[in-house]
C-alpha cells in the first residue's frame, strides 16, 4: 500500500496481529469470488455443446423392411449417410471365403453383424480415407471390383461387408452403434 | 455562440410546444373493454404468489395437455413446442413416441417420387398444427387467425389468469354492456380486450373431457388446466431459472457480506486516521 | 498520471520487468485502476456507477457472442432462433435473459452515472471532453440497444422498427430515399434484420473503444469529487487500489445481487407481452412502445402535435428528439458557473430535481397511449426539459451566488470526521490550505 498521508501505525501493526486478521478476510473473499467465477464458467461452456433439439436426433430409427437381399438404403444420421444394405446368400458366402490375412483391417462378417442377423450390412457411408460418400448403395451405382462399394474420388474398393479391399483406404467403412427394435426396424445410433 | 443558439432552439421548442399544449381537445368517449382477470392461485407460483418457490403441478400439466389435444388443438397450433418436451411434464418415452404417432396432423415430408406428402410425427419432431399455413387457417375461421399457443401464456397481459378468465368465465352474456354491440361472426367475451372475439366458447359444459387421473372435468377446471399447461409451453425452464436464481442469490449474499467485510477492513485504518487527525488539532 | 505523487509501477520479478519493457499493459492497468492513481479521498457512492457501467458493458458483451452462435437473423428464422435458445440451447434461457435485462440494467447503471455528473458538474472544465465522450457513448447505446431490440422479430421489433425508421422520412427531400436505405427495402424484413445484426455485434466494440478512450482523458486532471473542488496535494488523495477497488467491489456483488434477482425472478418485467407474438406486417399492435429507457425521448418525440413555421409536426418531432440528446453535448458551456458541485449551488439543486421528476414523468408519458392527459402532461414535461437546458440553466448559473466553498478537500474531510468523532468539543479544523494532514503525537 502507498504510504497515504495521516494514517498512523495502528496498535495492530505495532503488535503484528494485524497481518493475520487482515488477511483472512481478503483471502474468504477472493476465494468465495473465484469460486463463483469459476462456477459460472460451467453454462458458458455448455452452451456450446449440442443443444436439445440436436441431441434428440441423435439416434434415429430405420425401417427395413422394403430392403430386398441385394438391395441397400441411404440414411441420414447426425449429418452423414447411413448405408442399411442386405446381403444375399451368395455375398454371405463370398465374405466369408476372403482368408483374413489378405485384409488390410482384418474383421469378419460376424464381427460386422448382429448375431443371426448376417444379412444386415450397417455401415457409415463415409470412406475412410478422405471422406467422400462411396458409390455402390442405391440402385445402378458402380459397386466397384469387389461388388461392395467404391469410392470414386481415389478409388478405394470396398467388399459387400464394407471392408477395405483395394486402394488407399486405411479401416473398414465404421459400423455406428445400432440395436434392432424388431425385425423390421433398426435404431443407430 | 453556444448560448445564443441554445437559447434560441430552447424557446423554439417551448413555444412550438406550448402552442401544441394549449390546442383544444376533443371530447374523450370512454369505451368499454375488457375486465381485469381473476386472479388465481397457480402451483407455478409458489405458496404465496410471489414466485419464488413455485413449481409446476405435473399431474395439472397432463391434464392440460390433454384438453389442448382434445378440444383446442383443431384450431390452434403449438409449433415451437416439440413431442420430445413432453417428458417434462411426466409421459415417458414410449409414450411420448405413441402421442406422436397418433398425433391427429401429419409432418409435411417429401416423398420418394418428389411429391410433397405426410408423414406421423417422431418425438424429435415439433407438434405440428391443424392448417398447413395462415391462409388455410383463416380460410377455415372466418378470416380469422388463431393465435399459435407456444407462447401465448407470455403474449398476454394477465397470462394464465386472462386464458383462465377468458375460457372458463368470459362468455357471459349478463356482463354485456347496456347497448353493446356485438357484430357477426364474433362473440361478446368479458374479459377480451375490446369484449367481441372470434373465438366460439370452447368449453361449454362440463366433462368435454374425460381425464385420465379421475379429477372432476368442470369448465372451470379444464380452464385452469389447460391454463397452466399453455404457461409451461410458454415458459418450460420456469422450474430451472427459480431454482438457479436461488442459489446464485444466496451465493451472492454472502459473498456481499465478505465484501463489505473487505472493504471496511482496507478502509478502517484510514478512516481512523481521519479522526485522530480531525479530532487532536495543534494550537495555532 | 498527472499527479507528481502518483506512485509509480515498480515490477517485481523478472518475468513482469521482461514485460514492461515490451508490452507495459500491467503498468496501464497500475497507472489506470491501480496503485498508481491517486483518487479524491472523498468519493462517495455516486462514484461507483462509472466502474458498474464497464462491468454492466462485459456482461452484454460476453452473453451477446454465446447468443450470437445460436441466432439467425433473418425475418423468417429469427423468431424461432430465439425460442430455440430459450428452450433447446443449453442455459440459452439464461444467457437471453441476461442480455435482456443486462440492458436495463446498463441503462440504469448508466443513467445514475449522468446525472452523478450533472448534479456535481463533472462535466465542468477541464473535463469538457470525458463528457462529451461520455454522450457518444450514450448515443452509441441507444443505437445498439435500439437494433438489438429489433433481432428477435416480436410484434414490438418489427414495428417499433418501422416507426423509428418511419422517423427518417420526415426530414425534407432525402427523407425517403434515407428511410429505404436504412431499411434496405421499402419496409422492415430480412435485410433490415441483417444489417442491424451485423451493426449491434460491432457497435458494442466501438463504445468499448470511446470507453477507453474516456478513461484516458480522465486521467489527466483524474477524478472529479462531491465537492466540485480541485485536488491540491497528496494529502487530498488516496490511491485507487486497494480503497475504491474494494468499494466498487462491494458494489459489484450488490449489483450482480440486483441483476440476478430480476434475471431468475422478473426477467420479463422490463419488457413487452407483444414482442412474445411472432413480426406480423398486417397486423399493428394497439400500443407501440420503445423499451423503457427510451421513453422520456418517445414522449418528446410524441408530444409535437402542432405544424408551425412551416414545419411539419413530424419533423419537429423528429428535430426535437434529436436536440434533447445532443444538447447535453454542449453542458460545459450552457452552463457559466465557476462552482462546480451543487452542494454549493443552492437554486440550480432545486432545478435539478426538478429535471430528474421531470425526465421521470416524460418517461411516464412515453409508455401510455397517445391520449389525454398525458399528451398535455408531455409536451409541458417537454417544454421544461428544454427550458431547463437551454434557458434556466444558462441564466442560473450566471446570475446565482454560490456559497463558499471549502478550502480543500482534506480539510473538508477531516471536518466532516472531526464533527462525526467530536463528543468532548470543538476540534474544528484548523489547517491551512494546501498543508499535510500532520501525523499525530509522534512527528
Amino acid at each position: 500500500m502507498a504510504s497515504v498521508p495521516g494514517l498512523e501505525p495502528t496498535p495492530d501493526d505495532i503488535h503484528g496481529h494485524s497481518v493475520r486478521r487482515r488477511d483472512f478476510i481478503y483471502v474468504a473473499t477472493g476465494a468465495f469470488a473465484a469460486a463463483g467465477a469459476t462456477t459460472a464458467l460451467y453454462p458458458i461452456v455448455s452452451q456450446m455443446n449440442p443443444a436439445a433439439d440436436v441431441r434428440a436426433l441423435a439416434s434415429i430409427e430405420a425401417d427395413i423392411s422394403a430392403i430386398q437381399p441385394g438391395q441397400a438404403i441411404k440414411v441420414p444420421w447426425r449429418g452423414k449417410p447411413v448405408f442399411i444394405r442386405r446381403l444375399t446368400p451368395a455375398e454371405i458366402g463370398a465374405v466369408d471365403k476372403v482368408p483374413l490375412s489378405e485384409l488390410r483391417d482384418p474383421q469378419t462378417l460376424a464381427q460386422r453383424t448382429k448375431p443371426g442377423k448376417a444379412e444386415w450390412m450397417i455401415t457409415l457411408g463415409v470412406c475412410t480415407h478422405l471422406g467422400c460418400i462411396p458409390l455402390g448403395a442405391a440402385e445402378g451405382e458402380n459397386k466397384g471390383p469387389f461388388g461392395g462399394y467404391f469410392c470414386p474420388c481415389h478409388g478405394s474398393a470396398y467388399d459387400p461387408a464394407g471392408r477395405i479391399r483395394k486402394g488407399p483406404a486405411p479401416k473398414n467403412l465404421e459400423v455406428p452403434q445400432y440395436a434392432f427394435k424388431s425385425p423390421t426396424v433398426v435404431e443407430i445410433g | 455562440m453556444v448560448r445564443l443558439i441554445g437559447f434560441l432552439a430552447g424557446a423554439a421548442f417551448c413555444f412550438v410546444l406550448l402552442v401544441a399544449a394549449i390546442q383544444p381537445r376533443d371530447a374523450q368517449t370512454e369505451t368499454p373493454h375488457g375486465l381485469e382477470p381473476i386472479k388465481t392461485h397457480w402451483s407455478f407460483n409458489g405458496p404465496n404468489g410471489m414466485g419464488v418457490l413455485g413449481k409446476y403441478d405435473r399431474a395439472q400439466l397432463q391434464r392440460g395437455f390433454q384438453v389442448y389435444k382434445e378440444i383446442c388443438s383443431s384450431c390452434h397450433s403449438m409449433h415451437l413446442v416439440a413431442f420430445r418436451d413432453l417428458t417434462a411434464i411426466g409421459f415417458s418415452e414410449p409414450e411420448v413416441k405413441a402421442i406422436a404417432k397418433n398425433w391427429n396432423y401429419k409432418v409435411p415430408t417429401i416423398n420418394d417420387d418428389g411429391t410433397p406428402g405426410e408423414r406421423a410425427p417422431l418425438p424429435a419432431d415439433r407438434i405440428p398444427g391443424p392448417f398447413a399455413n395462415e391462409k388455410a387457417a383463416r380460410a377455415a375461421n372466418n378470416n380469422a387467425l388463431p393465435p399459435d399457443f407456444s407462447l401465448i401464456a407470455k403474449a398476454r397481459e394477465g397470462g394464465p389468469d386472462y386464458i383462465h378468465s377468458l375460457v372458463a368465465k368470459g362468455y357471459d352474456e349478463s356482463a354485456r354492456p347496456k347497448g353493446w354491440e356485438t357484430p357477426e361472426g364474433l362473440y361478446f367475451n368479458k374479459y377480451f380486450p375490446n369484449l367481441n372475439i372470434a373465438m366460439p366458447p370452447p368449453l361449454v359444459q362440463d366433462g368435454q373431457v374425460t381425464y385420465n387421473d379421475g379429477t372432476k372435468a368442470t369448465v372451470d377446471q379444464m380452464g385452469k388446466d389447460v391454463s397452466a399447461f399453455l404457461m409451461w409451453a410458454s415458459e418450460p425452464r420456469l422450474e430451472e431459472r427459480r431454482s438457479t436464481g436461488l442459489a446464485v442469490v444466496m451465493f451472492l449474499s454472502v459473498l456481499a457480506v465478505f465484501a463489505w467485510a473487505t472493504y471496511r477492513k482496507v478502509w478502517a485504518p484510514l478512516k481512523k486516521g481521519y479522526k485522530s487527525a480531525g479530532l487532536a488539532q495543534p494550537a495555532e | 498520471m498527472s499527479f507528481s505523487w502518483s506512485e509509480p509501477y515498480k515490477p517485481e520479478g523478472k518475468l513482469w520487468r521482461y514485460l514492461d519493457d515490451r508490452l507495459p499493459i500491467p503498468r496501464m492497468i497500475w497507472d489506470s485502476v491501480g496503485g498508481g492513481y491517486p483518487v479524491p479521498k472523498n468519493l462517495n457512492y455516486a462514484w461507483n456507477f462509472g466502474a458498474l457501467a464497464g462491468v454492466a458493458l462485459a456482461v452484454q458483451i460476453l452473453s451477446g457472442i454465446i447468443l450470437a452462435m445460436h441466432y439467425d437473423g433473418s425475418a423468417a428464422n429469427a423468431f424461432q432462433s430465439v425460442e430455440h435458445i430459450m428452450r433447446d440451447v443449453n442455459f440459452g434461457w439464461m444467457f437471453r435473459y441476461i442480455h435482456a435485462n443486462g440492458a436495463s440494467f446498463f441503462f440504469i447503471v448508466v443513467y445514475i452515472h449522468i446525472f452523478r455528473g450533472l448534479y456535481y458538474g463533472s462535466y465542468k472544465e477541464p473535463r469538457e471532453l470525458v463528457w462529451m465522450l461520455g454522450v457518444v457513448i450514450l448515443l452509441l447505446m441507444m443505437a445498439t440497444a435500439f437494433m438489438g431490440y429489433v433481432l428477435p422479430w416480436g410484434q414490438m421489433s418489427y414495428w417499433g422498427a418501422t416507426v423509428i425508421t418511419g422517423l427518417f422520412s420526415a426530414i425534407p427531400i432525402i427523407g425517403t430515399s434515407l428511410q429505404q436505405w436504412l431499411l434496405g427495402g421499402f419496409s422492415a424484413d430480412t435485410p433490415t434484420i441483417s444489417r442491424f445484426f451485423a451493426l449491434h455485434y460491432i457497435l458494442p466494440f466501438v463504445i468499448l473503444g470511446t470507453v477507453v478512450l474516456k478513461v484516458w482523458a480522465l486521467h489527466l486532471p483524474g477524478s472529479n469529487n462531491p465537492l466540485g473542488i480541485d485536488v491540491k496535494g497528496p494529502q487530498d488523495t488516496i490511491p485507487f487500489h486497494p480503497y475504491f477497488t474494494s468499494k466498487d467491489g462491494f458494489t459489484l456483488v450488490l449489483y450482480f445481487m440486483l441483476f440476478a434477482i430480476v434475471v431468475f425472478f422478473a426477467p420479463n418485467m422490463f419488457g413487452e407481452v407483444d414482442n412474445y407474438i411472432q413480426a406480423n406486417p398486417l397486423s399493428t399492435p394497439a400500443h407501440i412502445v420503445p423499451e423503457w429507457y427510451l421513453l422520456p425521448f418517445y414522449a418528446i418525440l410524441r408530444s409535437f402535435t402542432v405544424d408551425l413555421f412551416f414545419i411539419p409536426a413530424k419533423l419537429w418531432g423528429v428535430l426535437a428528439m434529436g436536440s434533447a440528446i445532443l444538447l447535453l453535448l454542449f453542458m460545459p458551456w450552457l452552463d457559466g458557473s465557476p462552482v462546480r458541485s451543487n452542494k454549493f449551488r443552492p437554486i440550480n439543486r432545486f432545478f435539478f430535481f426538478v429535471l430528474v421528476v421531470d425526465i421521470a414523468i416524460l418517461g411516464v408519458c412515453g409508455g401510455k397511449p397517445a391520449a389525454e392527459p398525458w399528451v398535455r402532461i408531455a409536451q409541458l414535461a417537454s417544454a421544461y426539459y428544454f427550458a431547463h437546458f437551454l434557458i434556466i440553466l444558462p441564466i442560473v448559473s450566471r446570475v446565482e451566488r454560490p456559497l463558499p466553498v471549502p478550502r480543500s478537500i482534506s480539510e473538508a474531510v477531516l471536518e466532516k470526521y472531526s464533527k462525526l468523532g467530536s463528543s468532548i468539543g470543538s476540534a474544528r479544523g484548523s489547517m491551512s490550505a494546501g498543508a499535510a494532514v500532520a501525523p499525530m503525537p509522534a512527528e
